[in-house]
């Protein structure tokens, strides 16, 4: 009897609440003790479609979904349609009778079927269609054996704000298909969930997890244009503005949201543009004029894939040199990949501190995949104690009080780095400027200032590039394959490395998280040691690899690229392991 | 008291002999001078363009953006510390033509920026390409056959768009342009200035003279009522024979976009402390409602 191990899809039309069902029921294990992984997948509509969410419950960490559905909780024909072939004999499909399921079929392959009335008992406990997915978590709760006090819990917390009334109902209808369950069907579902101990655990995406790094780094100011998947971010934060200080803007379009970032940077406080590829491509001319003015500000793009609108609401990783080459010129940039939700939260701290040591742009990359999907995390993993502030050099009042002479934004200096002063001090008058301008402000074409200009700025990203981290290697020292990753696919890649190292394989994962200025050395080192690289990428080309033979000369013997907007999962990249290491 | 020479740098113009970007930059420092406001109290925002260069000629704070996007910018300063005088200043191209979304939504949000176009109806620093002011039939490089769109109507424009205060002046008449701007500093919310401004190098149609024969000023009319929007409207209509001049409408008490804003009522956003004392706290709460 496989206990607390086991993959769960709910499934049905967009507007039945699949996205907040299935997150609630990760809640309700994570407050069992156990650790979870959820995945929505969801269409670019409101109503109707097909949606599902993904739930992997176990009692180690888990970093990815994957793995075939145990237990299908089907809202719809449709859901039972598209997922039956993947559930194992001796999984189970819980469906409502009113749905015309061919259980002749599930029975022939050694799957179970568990008609429940979940629209009648909905009905009879004078619920409305809408509530069909909390019946379908109650018989779920109920097939598993699992606790239901942590499942009433979640609804409790969930339902508080629209009243009494409605927690109370929604908890008789689980309750309802729960009994039903119990009385129908016994305990004839071999997988069982129960509560463990464990600290008290978070479930969080990675969106959520950014903001709040940059609640933490203080940031004040947050623009944006809504577009999947970034929505989330901008959201948070604007339902917590009023109470922490912090001034949202959902702007005219993606343009101004940048724009606006960038004025709130210069006059002071730290701020940020949120947004995905159709709108970062929108940002860019301004990108260039946030590098030219030396103007601290922070961007999230949270990818999809494209080109065009693409798949709205899917992932890729198709971004990456687009990124790190967007705008005429050249400029001194910073661009962060976190992978994972403690990297999201750690990206919104630093993204911040390196925007305004360097007095540039920094850029956090992440995707669909990484915003949207959700993990039990321990709270210790975001510690406050190190969210150190580092605002870079800020002229004070009395520094300003003391200048003798005219102030020199733009001062030629050893480390590029010029001192700022925040405007609205008498001393500290001047023009910042798009056209090149000498070390007061001014726009100048003199030759020779150009050229030193250039310099100076380029001066920061090499001072930049010496804090840059390593890659994160994990997995066995000599391995005989290495995978080379970066962002969002680190949790299926970290999975696919125990996977092999269990079975006797020695394999390991260098993975990047701070991809610009390009650390090269430090990517080199783990890699000068790897006998076989595979390079792991959501996207067409292979960019990282791309990248690495650019930056360092490295070329990877082998590459396993996904493009089809469903993230990587470790099945999949253990089934397209290159011939030579399979 | 300030003084118009508190605004002044030693940095030449590169704008023709003659141009109108002399009596707008001008008008400008009066205005600052009259009003009493210090450099470093004042913060101009421009974009691109022979008029978008005056920040880098007056001593204040200043932000040369880019082509088009002086009105986002503005606004991001404004909203991280609204004790600065924001003064946008930009041609109509940048203004009306690849701003004009901007330009609309900075209207409606009545945020407290003044909003000056250096409007002389045809790009001057590409050297002599139709604007989105430029008459019908208005001869260029890149309307050989006469332009064919209608002219923009930034008055009309910003009356429909809900602007509090909608004014126009000349560059050519250095006291009523600064008296204008003067107003649209004082006025709380929205300000636009749209100044009539002749490019002496490409737009040989609309001179000194032409504008000379046509404009009129409405406070000259007796009984005109600048809080009445529909009169307004009409005399936002007004162009060609006759053009009105002056604040054509100012509505009073509107709240500005900064007084809503729940996180500047306890001061400028740059003053505050970068994260509250009880965060510590409050973090913990946060990560709850994850659990």
């Amino acid at each position: 009897m496989p206990l607390n191990d086991m993959t769960f899809i709910i499934g049905g039309e967009a507007g039945q609440g699949v996205e907040s069902s299935g997150a609630g029921f990760c809640k309700a294990l994570a407050r069992g003790g156990l650790h979870v992984f959820g995945l929505p997948d969801y269409r670019s509509r409101i109503r109707g479609g097909h949606n599902f969410f993904q739930i992997r419950a176990g009692t180690r960490p888990l970093y990815s979904h994957g793995g075939p559905p145990h237990l299908l909780m089907a809202l719809t024909e449709e859901a039972v349609l598209r997922h039956r072939e993947d559930i194992p004999a001796g999984g189970g499909v819980l469906y409502d009778p009113e749905h015309a399921v061919d259980a002749g079929w599930l029975k022939a392959r050694g799957i179970l079927a568990f008609p429940v009335p979940l629209g009648k008992i909905v009905k009879d406990a004078g619920g409305t269609r809408a509530m069909v997915n909390t019946a379908a978590l109650g018989a779920a709760t109920g097939l598993t054996g699992y606790d239901f006090s942590k499942v009433a819990s979640v609804i409790e917390d969930n339902f508080r704000r629209k009243g009494q009334d409605v927690v109370d109902l929604n908890l008789k209808i689980a309750q309802a298909a729960l009994d039903y369950v119990r009385t129908t069907f016994a305990s004839s579902f071999d997988y069982r969930l129960e509560p463990v101990s464990g600290p008290p655990r978070m479930v969080i995406n990675g969106n959520q997890a950014f903001c709040l790094g940059a609640l933490a780094a203080g940031c004040k100011f947050v623009a944006a244009y809504p577009m999947t998947p970034s929505t989330t971010i901008i959201e948070f934060m604007s339902a917590r503005a009023a109470r922490y200080g912090i001034v949202t803007k959902h702007t005219e379009d993606e343009i101004a949201a940048v724009c606006m970032a960038i004025g709130a940077g210069h006059a002071g406080v730290r701020a940020m543009a949120s947004t995905s590829g159709g709108g970062f491509s929108l940002m860019v001319e301004a990108l260039g004029l946030a590098g030219m003015t030396e103007t601290p500000v922070v961007i999230v793009e949270a990818q999809r894939p494209g080109p065009s609108t693409g798949l709205a609401t899917r992932t890729e990783q198709g971004d990456l040199l687009f990124l790190l080459h967007a705008s005429q010129g050249e400029f001194p940039r910073i661009v962060l990949a976190p992978g994972t939700v403690e990297q999201c939260y750690e990206a919104g701290i630093r993204a911040f501190n390196l925007a305004e040591r360097y007095q540039t742009p920094a850029i956090v990359i992440s995707d669909e995949f990484l915003a949207g999907a959700i993990r039990s995390v321990e709270k210790e993993a975001f510690d406050l104690s190190e969210a150190t502030i580092d605002r870079g050099q800020i002229l004070s009042d009395a520094e300003l009080d003391a200048l003798d002479g005219p102030y020199r934004r733009y001062q030629f200096t050893g480390s590029g780095i010029s001192p700022r002063a925040i405007p609205g001090h008498p001393k500290a008058v001047y023009s910042a400027t798009s056209d090149e301008h000498d070390e007061e402000g001014h726009i100048t074409e003199e030759a020779d200032i150009r050229t030193r200009m250039v310099e100076k700025r380029m001066r920061k990203l090499e001072a930049a590039r010496q804090e840059m981290r390593a890659p994160e290697t994990y997995g066995s020292p000599e391995a005989d394959i290495t995978f080379l990753a970066w962002g969002s696919t680190y949790g299926p890649l970290r999975e696919a490395v125990d996977v092999l190292n269990r079975s006797g394989r020695k394999a390991n994962l260098v993975h990047l998280v701070d991809i610009w200025p390009f650390p090269g050395e430090k990517v080199v080192a783990p890699l000068s040691r790897a006998k076989y690289i595979v390079d792991v990428e959501s996207n067409y080309s292979g960019q990282m690899a791309s990248l690495l033979r650019m930056h360092t000369g490295i070329v990877v013997n082998a590459r396993i690229l996904k493009y089809d907007g469903r993230a990587l999962s470790p099945d999949y990249i253990l089934a397209h392991l290159p011939e030579e290491v399979k | 008291m300030s003084d118009v020479k508190d605004f002044f740098v030693p940095v030449r113009p590169t704008w023709c002999v003659g141009c109108g970007d002399y009596g707008i930059w001008n008008a400008v420092k009066m205005a600052l001078a009259g009003l009493d406001l210090k450099p470093y109290q004042v913060m101009f925002v421009s974009g691109i363009g022979c008029g978008s260069k005056l920040p880098d000629y007056t001593r204040a704070n200043g932000y040369l953006s880019i082509h088009g996007r002086p009105m986002p910018v503005a606004t991001g300063i404004r909203l991280a510390n609204h004790s600065l005088r924001v003064i946008a200043v930009h041609g109509d191209g940048d203004g009306y033509g690849i701003g004009g979304n901007h330009f609309l939504h900075a209207m409606r949000r009545n945020i407290d920026i003044v909003d000056i176009i250096q409007d002389n109806q045809i790009y001057g620093l590409t050297k002599g390409q139709y604007s989105p002011t430029s008459d019908r039939g208005f001869v260029t490089t890149t309307s050989p056959e006469g332009a064919i769109e209608a002219a923009v109507n930034p008055l009309a424009l910003a009356l429909a768009a809900g602007a509090t205060f909608v004014s126009r002046s000349f560059a050519g008449d250095l006291k009523h342009l600064a008296d204008t701007i003067m107003k649209a500093i004082n006025h709380r919310g929205y300000a636009l200035v749209d100044a009539l401004q002749p490019c002496v190098t490409f737009n040989r149609v609309n001179t000194y003279d032409w504008y000379r024969q046509r404009v009129y000023k409405v406070e000259d009319e007796t009984g005109y009522d600048p809080t009445d929007r529909m009169k307004a409207f009409a005399k936002a209509l007004e162009w060609g024979e006759r053009i009105p001049t002056g604040v054509i409408y100012q509505v009073e008490g509107k709240p500005t976009y900064e007084d809503q804003v729940p996180a500047m009522r306890a001061g400028l956003l740059v003053k505050q402390p970068i994260v509250s004392p009880r965060f510590a706290e409050e973090f913990e709460a946060l990560k709850d409602a994850f659990v």
